[in-house]
């Protein structure tokens, strides 16, 4: 039986009703159509169906939307500024050819996000165990890791950084 | 993959979350962080008719300090635990443990109550529990760690019981959790841990066998004065662990031995 459901996504307050056993990722996806965020391995290894949940990073593969009442997701489609332009991280990713097919990338971003939200200035190890919750194919992590520095870097310099992007307890 | 259907609830308090799990018969199962239930229930090895969930449940979020006691409300998130001032103060090897579970999206949602309740052989904090003599409360009684963790997946909680808390007692003393994996997300192939704690040590093992194990010999003989080496020989007598797809029970047994020497000599 459908029940329902109230929360914030990207900032846009939304009701519906949905099942029990809908998982968070498949409303996002079928439900709200932001299909930037990705199912990779539906079994809580890849990262790439992270969102933010109150600004922490979750699997929303693992989660399901009922438990999402009254919270507040971000996904990447809310992490660029609503004039248009790209998020420092996306622009950070794009110029230090952080993504190959590009698949893992949703994930990586947002879980980039929280990871800045929490150390503006993270070392290499701390972006390793920052991102250790997502699995790339492609890349070899070297330019994803080059790619959290560079928006790290530049969103310190002053580039805006998401709005939505708090991390709580 | 899809979950099978079942009925939703949300709890707002023990007492309701206790009552709706009874109204579900045997079949209700708790909701808490989902890590999981939720995977087990994807893949169909878990099909509950009814989900009560606590995550509404205020009252067992908590982390009290109390008469050399560190109490962690059962649904205390891994990443409260980690940044809590209050465990890193007073009992150190918790937060430490609780930054190795998983990673950052599981410490987001896991719970310390879901790892106990779980009952997983390769759950970090029923090891922690065990070597420190901890106590796990639920809506109606109180239970030594060693009395809870019965077998794999196996504890003396009813359908209808409700773990609340669990007690440790500080311990700010030299420590350390040694966890061997493949990648830095995985669960334990094996774990060791050690903690100093009134003048002795406490040894535990994880993924050793189908509980938590206590290495009481290893124990014994620090106590007698033999160094990390010698006394670390001892840690895998008498254990039996599974082989499986990732180490063999032999390897297993071998880890225990080189991670308790270890541990023991960066305890800190
Ligand atoms: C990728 C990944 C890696 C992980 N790595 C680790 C790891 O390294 N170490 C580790 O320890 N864990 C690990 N986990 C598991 C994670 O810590 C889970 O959060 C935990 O095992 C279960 O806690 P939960 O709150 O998510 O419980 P849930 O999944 O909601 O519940 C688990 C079980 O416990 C029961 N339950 C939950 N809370 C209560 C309660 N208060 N009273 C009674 N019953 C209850 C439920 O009914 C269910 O049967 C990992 C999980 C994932 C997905
Ligand atoms: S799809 Fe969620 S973790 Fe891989
Ligand atoms: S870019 Fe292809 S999986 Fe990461």
């Amino acid at each position: 039986m459908p029940h329902p459901l109230t929360l914030t996504v990207n900032g846009t307050g939304r009701e519906d009703a949905v099942e029990p056993r809908l998982l968070l990722v498949h409303y996002l996806r079928e439900v709200c159509g932001l299909t930037g965020t990705h199912v990779g391995c539906d079994t809580s290894q890849c990262g790439a169906c992270t969102v933010l949940v109150d600004g922490a990073p979750v699997k929303s593969c693992t989660m399901f939307a009922l438990q999402a009442e009254g919270c507040r997701i971000t996904t990447v489609e809310g992490l660029a500024p609503a004039g248009g332009g790209l998020h420092p991280l996306q622009t950070a990713f794009w110029e230090q050819h952080g993504l190959q097919c590009g698949f893992c990338t949703p994930g990586f971003l947002m879980a980039a996000t929280a990871l800045l939200a929490e150390n503006p200035d993270p070392t290499d190890e701390e972006i390793g165990r920052g991102l250790e919750g997502n699995l790339c194919r492609c890349t070899g992590y070297v330019n994803i890791r080059r790619a959290v520095r560079a928006a790290a870097a530049a969103m310190r310099a002053g580039a805006e950084p998401a709005a939505t992007a708090v991390v709580g307890g | 993959m899809i979950p099978a259907a079942f009925e939703y609830s949300r709890a707002t308090s023990v007492a309701e979350a206790v009552d709706l799990l009874r109204r579900g018969g045997g079949e209700a199962k708790v909701l808490a962080g989902g890590h999981s239930l939720i995977p087990l229930m994807r893949l169909r090895l878990a099909q509950p008719t009814a989900l009560v969930d606590i995550n509404g449940v205020k009252e067992l979020d908590y982390i009290r300090m109390e008469e050399g006691r560190v109490r962690v409300g059962a649904l205390t998130r891994h990443a409260t635990v980690v940044r809590s001032a209050e465990v890193r103060r007073h009992l150190p090897l918790l937060a430490e443990i609780a930054g190795e579970v998983g990673d950052p999206q599981v410490r987001s949602r896991g719970t310390v109550g879901g790892v106990l309740a779980h009952a997983d052989s390769a759950g970090d904090y029923p090891t922690l529990a065990v070597m420190l003599d901890a106590e796990i409360v639920t809506d109606r009684r109180r239970i030594a760690a060693r009395d809870f963790f019965q077998h794999l997946f196996t504890t003396p909680l009813a359908p209808d019981e409700l773990v609340c808390e669990v007690v440790f007692p500080a311990a700010p003393g030299p420590h350390r959790y040694l966890k061997f994996r493949r990648r830095l997300f995985d669960w334990a192939i094996v774990a060791a841990g050690v903690q100093q704690l009134d003048g002795g040590w406490r040894v535990g093992l994880t993924n050793c066998g189908p509980t938590p194990v206590r290495a009481t010999a290893v124990e014994a003989a620090l106590a007698q004065g033999a160094t990390p080496s010698a006394a670390s020989a001892a840690a895998a007598d008498g254990l039996n662990p599974s082989s499986d797809l990732r180490a063999s029970s032999e390897y297993r047994r071998h880890l225990a031995r080189v991670l308790t020497r270890r541990a023991l000599e960066q305890a800190a």
